[in-house]
């Protein structure tokens, strides 16, 4: 089976400061990948260029065996089916929710797509009901809380029912029980049939969402392998910033180890 | 500490537009306005504006503002919000436009302060003008607290209002909430690592410091907001769903209005 994405040598840079540098990998239709890393890493960059929101400087990036370039999607013919089968979740939810109410929101994408007005309803309110926000149908975005906001982001998203869902730090932000919730609701969301490729810096979240984990460092893969290879990897995880050595005492005893940081309490 | 000027005037615009969005309460309430189709509010008051700017006649257009009043009252919108929110300041606004009308308009004189008559003329033409800024910002006033703006949006582009238009005055909408939030939060930032008072140049400073950097926030705003809208399929036509219905009230509440509005033209020509 021919690979979803392939890249290949890819590098990228934001006016001369690179964010990803020679860069080649590719994921399956199916997959769910996390892509972890420290801030900078250039996990949001790559996200972007899978979307086709930005294009590489250097070396090929295709999706089903064609080339993601401005200027292929510059055409209706391959633009419309591929917005249809990717969707972004933005990090921040105020710049993904532009839209005067969240039924407006949600229903955005299925009106550019041009779909008929009776399957834009219904599609909308199935995805407000599946992502527990049918209540706020005709809230305005501004009024809603961190939570809420990314719950219609993704409701917004998946009204399309996309094949590959790519989420930008999707539970960032986010207080304890808001985390699992959205976690809960991207493995009801079809999971198991659908490609997933989450960015994320919390490594307390890798094995619920992902099957395959890219260590991003510099722009580069730094390390691949499955959520326990990788997060039992603690000179990698120190390397890439994703952990730091952390020194306390126990009955006066001094003694450090990896650290990660999460909302829940760790064991010794 | 003392907030400055500018600081003072941004917060006070922040306060003016939360309790812009906050009014959509009114919208929500059960009233004549509320009752009706917000195409035929939309035409209706725009014809009742269009009627006021028509109008030569004080009488006609002191009948068109108590048309107003009434239309207030029945959908359940406060005189006194409209008194402070509209009245006081159209009053101070056309007040310093109109007060020359007074004195240099010639006609018969009704009083004089030293060299300076005050015509009867003069008076009309201030009050006439006073009254009509008055009556058509009630009706515009009155169109947006009964309708929310989501649906005046809708409506606008009913009536066949470029979709660019519309698409700009959401955007304007949805982020001037976030902007002026974050030009609040970057005042008492400043705030709270300032000690003393600042002279008033460093004050200007750090003014134009926060207008560059706020202006930095929007572009690059601007521009995610573009990234997520092309995500999800824009090609640069917006689409919009509307799903309004006419009913025989809101052809009958339309017929009124533009009776209203021709009787007010014919009587005021």
């Amino acid at each position: 089976m021919p690979p979803l994405f392939e890249l290949r040598d890819v590098s990228f840079d934001y006016d001369g400061v690179p964010a990803l540098r020679g860069l080649s990998l590719q994921m399956m239709a199916g997959e769910r990948v996390a892509l972890v890393g420290a801030n900078g890493s250039g996990k949001s960059t790559l996200l972007r260029l899978l979307d086709g929101l930005c294009f590489a400087s250097r070396g090929t990036v295709s999706f089903d065996g064609q080339p993601l370039t401005a200027e292929h999607l510059a055409d209706d013919r391959f633009a419309f089916p591929f917005r249809r089968r990717v969707a972004l979740v933005f990090q921040n939810p105020d710049v993904q929710l532009f839209n005067p109410t969240v039924f407006d929101e949600v229903a955005f994408a299925p009106l550019q797509l041009q779909w008929p007005k009776e399957t834009v309803l219904a599609k909308v309110t199935e995805a407000l009901d599946l992502m527990g926000v049918a209540h706020l149908r005709e809230r305005p975005p501004y009024r809603l809380s961190g939570g809420e906001k990314k719950r219609v982001a993704l409701a917004s998203v998946i009204v399309t029912d996309p094949e590959v869902l790519l989420l930008d730090e999707p539970t960032a932000t986010l207080d304890p029980r808001s985390q699992s919730q959205v976690i809960d609701l991207i493995h009801e969301w079809k999971g198991s049939s659908k490609t997933v490729i989450t960015a994320t810096h919390q490594l307390e979240t890798v094995a619920d969402i992902a099957d395959r984990v890219l260590v991003l460092e510099t722009g580069g893969v730094a390390a691949s392998g499955t959520p326990q290879e990788v997060l039992s990897n603690h000179d990698l995880l120190l390397r890439a910033n994703l952990v730091h050595a952390h020194q306390h005492s126990h009955g006066g005893v001094v003694h450090s180890h990896p650290h990660i940081h999460s909302h829940s309490e760790h064991e010794h | 500490m003392k907030r400055g000027f500018l600081e003072a005037t941004t917060l006070g615009f922040a306060r003016a537009v939360t309790r812009a969005m906050l009014s959509e309460q009114t919208a929500r309430q059960r009233g004549l306005l509320q009752s009706l189709d917000p195409r035929v509010r939309a035409v209706g008051l725009f014809m009742l504006v269009l009627a006021v700017t028509f109008s030569r006649k004080i009488t006609v257009v002191a009948g068109l503002f108590a048309l107003a009043l009434a239309i207030a009252v029945l959908s359940r919108v406060r005189i006194s919000t409209l008194a402070t929110r509209v009245w006081l300041v159209v009053l101070a606004f056309t007040g310093v436009i109109a007060l020359p009308a007074i004195f240099v308009t010639p006609g018969n004189p009704v009083a004089a302060l030293g060299s300076v008559t005050i015509t009867e003329q003069g008076l009309r033409t201030a009050a006439l003008l006073i009254l009509r800024v008055e009556t058509a910002v009630t009706f515009t006033t009155l169109l947006v607290l009964c309708t929310p703006w989501t649906h005046v949006l809708k409506a606008l582009r009913a009536l066949r209002l470029p979709k660019e238009a519309i698409a700009m005055m959401a955007m304007t909408h949805r982020y001037v909430f976030l902007l002026v939030e974050t030009t609040s939060q970057m005042f008492e930032s400043r705030r709270s690592r300032t000690v003393g008072i600042l002279r008033p140049e460093q004050q200007r400073h750090m003014a134009a410091r926060t207008a560059g950097v706020l202006l930095s926030k929007s572009v690059s705003l601007s521009n995610e907001v573009y990234l997520a809208m092309q995500s999800r399929g824009f090609r640069g036509e917006v689409q919009i769903l509307s799903d309004f219905h006419m009913t025989m009230w809101d052809y009958c509440g339309l017929l009124m209005f533009l009776l209203a509005g021709g009787i007010a033209v014919w009587m005021g020509r």
